[in-house]
């Protein structure tokens, strides 16, 4: 039959590529909009707790983070496992915080000042004692405005 | 050197570039949208101010206690994490006007006219050995019943969750329900 006659000798015609490029700027620049750089790697566990009546952070650029947990792995040997307080790229002891909130502050405007809060993320196994430490140090340095760091789901337990 | 004719160039290996920046953004960025809840930390007490000796009367006072070993204790009595939000959400409430819950007091609130809000105070105080995740769990049931209230009244006022209200509406409910939280200075009994 003259209707399914064969074209060629198999081979498939080759697809357009000229596109493609279109369709990965494309990708890239949705991730380049929807996304943050990220500025620090994470020295210790972090295992957030889960809470339900979560309220979103606004305004990244105002948030200065604080960590705590144990050291990961790597980082035991000289760290050991006690729960430690890591601000930007390092470890730091509960004194340093004062020195990071000073710092922090001189980075944003002046009017943006009262607006700053501080982001604790915290691992779920850590014992009150380090967090309440910190807590004090953020009373003195006056950054009262905190910010628990959770995860949000539906249901505890 | 003669000129090439047409435009044209080989655009193959735009894919690739493109892949490159593409896989270079998606290592270096996060999308994690961070969550939390939000608190205000007490101002430091000046020194030089003189002592408060308001005494805040016993019924006024939600006193939740957390021991070393994640213990709860409410008002004097151990309770159950599951039951703490209805404890919370009767105290702040008071809803059958109950002499050993907190006080109301008339006030005028926009939207509400003159309305009995109740004085209740939330008192939480944790041991140096309680567990983070524990204290968040507390944190999240103490917010949960202070929200819970917020939407009942919304709902029974404007027809509307308190999350859809104006802003207006929100500070008028927020006046009745005003979320007091206060965090004493945590003992060192359990030891860690």
């Amino acid at each position: 039959m003259a209707k399914f006659q064969r074209k060629g000798k198999g081979a498939a015609p080759e697809i357009s590529t000229a596109s493609l490029p279109d369709i990965i700027f494309i990708l890239l620049f949705f991730f380049m909009v929807s996304t943050v750089m990220r500025e620090t790697t994470t020295k210790v566990s972090q295992h957030l707790p889960g809470a339900t009546e979560v309220k979103k952070l606004e305004r990244k650029s105002l948030v200065s983070y604080i960590y705590i947990g144990q050291p990961k792995r790597a980082f035991q040997g000289m760290y050991g496992t006690e729960p430690r307080i890591q601000l930007n790229d390092a470890f730091a002891r509960v004194d340093d915080i004062r020195d990071y909130i000073t710092s922090e502050r001189e980075k944003r405007d002046e009017n943006e000042r009262p607006l700053m809060t501080t982001s604790l993320k915290v691992d779920e196994n850590t014992r009150m004692g380090v967090v309440t430490d910190v807590k004090q140090e953020l009373r003195k340095a006056n950054a009262l405005k905190i910010n628990y760091s959770t995860r949000k789901v539906e249901t505890i337990n | 050197m003669p000129r090439r004719e047409g435009g044209t160039f080989n655009a193959a290996s735009m894919a690739d570039i493109a892949f490159l920046l593409l896989i270079f953004f998606l290592v270096a960025t996060t999308m994690d949208i961070d969550t939390g809840l939000s608190r205000k930390l007490p101002p430091m007490p000046d020194p030089n101010a003189q002592q408060d000796n308001k005494q805040i009367k016993e019924r006024n006072v939600f006193v939740v206690l957390i021991n070393a070993q994640d213990q709860l204790m409410v008002e004097g009595k151990p309770l159950d994490i599951r039951r703490l939000r209805d404890e919370a959400k009767e105290f702040i409430a008071n809803p059958k006007n109950l002499s050993n819950l907190p006080e109301k007091e008339p006030k005028e609130v926009p939207y509400f006219g003159e309305y009995m809000v109740p004085k209740g105070i939330i008192s939480l105080q944790n041991d140096r050995g309680t567990s983070y995740g524990m204290y968040i769990k507390v944190q999240n049931e103490l917010a949960a019943a202070y929200n819970e209230l917020r939407d009942e009244l919304a709902m029974s006022k404007f027809g509307k969750r308190y999350e859809q209200l104006i802003s207006e509406q929100q500070d008028a409910v927020k006046d009745i329900y005003p979320q007091i939280i206060s965090e004493a200075e945590p003992k060192n009994i359990g030891g860690n």
